[in-house]
């Protein structure tokens, strides 16, 4: 922990224990912790992911006492949850859309990070393992989606374990020690329930790392000026734990309505016809938070190719940090960076857009114009490669020059300065101007 | 600039928006009004209970509803609910003489000389199927599997809309059809590509052949409450019973959800007003 520890052992009891093992003194300095006093709610969903992670442990826990991973046994052991186990609905739709939400919430949180800056120095680090932790994360939830072992997770389970198959000489032989056999069959589906119940703890162990690597420098802030004073920070209890649980709070609302109310909105109607290995469903797709890397794989005709782009497409959020030449942090002092930043988000759309649909399919309904290699000029093939296109141009060319080029904003002398001159600013119930009032 | 950045942004979304058309074809499936659908929308007993007459008398003659046990029947939300026996449904007089009036008995073994046996079936089974196994199904079904009901609706695009949709939209097969399968019947609901079969003119019709031949017809099922028996109102009755099938807790989960929202709208007003009280002299 960065600064010196506030906390004075007051009793005897607590003095010996600090001399032995400072528990004590390091709970409270994570919550005395120094925060930025500006962050606004994009900050809020570090704590939303914490709390998405506790979710999706303890619901997995009840839902392992109930399942069952065998071929012969998973699908009917969902459907026994669903209908027999007390309230085993609510348990396994709060896993399921929890799923949901935690992407929801990582991708926020990722964008807000490039958004701001945060992964400059000296949080490179930081990033790193929050870049790990989301790569833990599609792997724990693919792994996941296959347990109910119905005919889409089946199917799933096949493609992606093929994509491995892709890489020449040690691809086959990989894939068959990963499905264990030389099929997609329940010694997978065995294996795949061992690495799910396994991978949510390496996540946590991680987030404790990403935690102890943010209270290092410290959190970033939306102005992107480093701390200069103890006047820039407020402790984190209770000013951010109160901020941080009403997000929390907003957030069960939304996980909430889809849990009682939307509860298959996500799921795939396939996922309810047991896993039929004679019987491919008309279009496999995987769920929607990996669909824009599913279409990057399908945009490129070679699959070798295919499979080395999607592990770029990943790499380039690792390389982020040593990408970005800026020494601004903020785009708030970036109008262009901005710019870009938008058609990032909106490429990034697209490709989730075009994961979900056949590749031949059309964008403009009715229109055809003509063929260029292999699909129509006007197809969901095409758009993917013009967003894939736009997406590693943002991180290869756009990101790398901007920085050396454009002439940013200038930024606050120090995070309160920008408070301080913003008009609504001033605490609720302070009047207005005081200094003018006699 | 930014402004019409967002323009784009919109218009690339309504272009997005517009659908794209995959080679397989489908009416618009039907809509009907259900009781259960929307935030409150529950299931109407009397409809399962006519809906489950529907299944008896003619879905079970070659679907299975394996996930579905005589007892379910009579648990809250199911057709037979009576509050009366709402700690255990299984003494449910009802369900239990349903159990024991199924036509076809439950396979069991002799505990007494391990001889391959059949016996009435209780609360506990779930109703007998009428195929043995896959194959003796696929036989005496032109090759096609009835697929098991209990997930019927859970599993289709449409779910309720789509059974009712195909329950009531058989038609003659279009002329300018040729080489139509035999032994299978057009259904504008099915999806289904009739491209390679269409040599009329103009647009390709939509829909696909189905194994299945129309299992409803008017007054095919004679509703013990009165309800007039037309076709239309068989398919509604039994699309609605395996909607309960699938997703039985259904009023449960609803009824829950609405005490967890107001549950979450207060707990975050009383946070919403702490936040306030307690960064009411920072300025950020």
């Amino acid at each position: 922990m960065s600064g010196p520890s506030t906390y004075e052992p007051k009793t005897a009891i607590e003095r010996w224990l600090d001399a032995r093992l400072p528990i004590i003194r390091f709970g409270v300095d994570l919550m005395e912790f120094p925060t930025p006093k500006n962050l606004n709610y994009w900050w809020t969903f570090g704590g939303i992911l914490a709390f998405c992670l506790g979710v999706q442990i303890v619901s997995g826990i009840v839902l392992a006492m109930h399942y069952d991973a065998s071929g012969a046994g998973a699908f009917n052991s969902i459907q026994h949850i669903m209908r027999d186990v007390n309230y085993g609905w609510l348990v396994r739709y709060i896993h399921t859309t929890g799923a949901s939400m935690f992407f929801v919430a990582v991708y926020i949180h990722i964008f807000r990070g490039v958004y701001y800056g945060s992964y400059k120095a000296p949080r490179e680090l930081l990033w790193l393992i929050g870049a790990a932790i989301y790569l833990l994360m599609m792997a724990t939830a693919f792994f996941g989606y296959v347990l109910p072992w119905g005919n889409m997770s089946f199917w799933g389970a096949k493609v992606i374990t093929n994509i491995v198959g892709a890489v020449p000489v040690i691809g086959p032989p990989i894939t068959t020690w990963l499905v264990g056999g030389f099929t997609v069959d329940s010694p997978t589906l065995n294996r795949f329930f061992s690495l799910h119940y396994l991978f949510p703890f390496i996540i946590a162990a991680f987030v404790a790392l990403h935690v102890w690597a943010l209270h290092v420098p410290g959190n970033s802030n939306p102005t992107g000026v480093d701390v200069k004073s103890k006047s820039d920070t407020v402790p984190f209890h209770p000013y951010y734990t109160v901020k941080d649980g009403f997000a929390i709070a907003l957030f069960m609302i939304v996980f909430a309505i889809f849990v009682f109310y939307l509860p298959n909105a996500l799921l795939d109607t396939d996922n309810n016809i047991p896993a039929n290995p004679i019987q491919t469903p008309p279009h496999i797709v995987p769920e929607w938070y990996l669909l824009p890397y599913y279409a990057i794989l399908r945009a490129i005709p070679d699959k070798l190719m295919g499979v080395i782009f999607l592990a770029l497409a990943i790499g380039n959020i690792f390389a982020l940090p040593w990408l970005d030449t800026s020494r601004v942090r903020s785009m708030r002092y970036r109008p262009q960076a901005k710019i870009y930043f938008l058609f990032l988000i909106i490429a990034c759309l697209v490709l989730g857009y075009c994961g979900a649909h056949e590749p031949d399919e059309k964008i403009i309904p009715h229109l055809t114009t003509f063929t260029l290699i292999d699909y129509d000029v006007n197809s969901s093939c095409w758009l993917s490669r013009v967003a894939a296109v736009y997406y590693f141009l943002w991180f290869w060319l756009i990101t790398p020059f901007l920085g050396l080029r454009e002439t940013p904003l200038p930024a606050p002398e120090s995070i309160s300065t920008p408070v301080l001159s913003h008009p609504a600013a001033a605490p609720a119930g302070a009047s207005a101007a005081p200094e003018k009032k006699g | 600039m930014l402004r019409k950045l967002l323009a784009l942004a919109a218009l690339s979304c309504a272009f997005a928006g517009g659908g794209a058309f995959a080679e397989t074809t489908q009416a618009p499936l039907k809509a009907p009004n259900w009781s259960f659908s929307g935030p409150t929308g529950m299931y109407d007993q009397a409809q399962l209970q006519r809906g489950f007459k529907v299944y008896t008398e003619v879905c079970s003659q070659c679907h299975s509803l394996n996930l579905v046990t005589f007892g379910d029947l009579g648990r809250p939300g199911g057709p037979f609910y009576d509050p009366k026996y709402k700690d255990n449904p299984n003494d449910n007089p009802v369900v239990k003489a349903v159990a024991a009036g199924w036509p076809r008995k439950v396979a069991d073994i002799d505990p007494d000389t391990g001889d391959p046996t059949h016996r009435d079936a209780t609360t506990a089974d779930v109703p007998a199927p009428p195929f043995p196994n896959e194959p003796a199904a696929r036989a005496s079904n032109g090759g096609a599997l009835p697929p098991d009901m209990s997930l019927l609706a859970a599993a289709r695009e449409g779910g309720p809309n789509y059974i009712y949709s195909i329950l009531t939209s058989y038609a003659a097969t279009p002329p300018g059809i040729s080489g139509a399968p035999a032994g299978k019947y057009y259904n504008p609901a099915y999806p289904g590509d009739l491209s390679s079969m269409w040599k009329g003119k103009g647009e390709v019709p939509v829909g696909g052949f189905l194994a299945m031949p129309p299992p409803l017809t008017d007054c095919k099922v004679k509703f013990d409450d009165g309800t007039p028996c037309d076709l239309s109102q068989e398919a509604k009755d039994i699309a609605a019973f395996l909607t309960w099938a699938s997703d039985p807790m259904m009023d449960q989960r609803k009824q829950t959800g609405l005490a967890v929202m107001i549950y979450l709208i207060i707990f975050s007003g009383l946070l919403y007003a702490s936040y306030r009280r307690i960064w009411r002299n920072v300025a950020h």
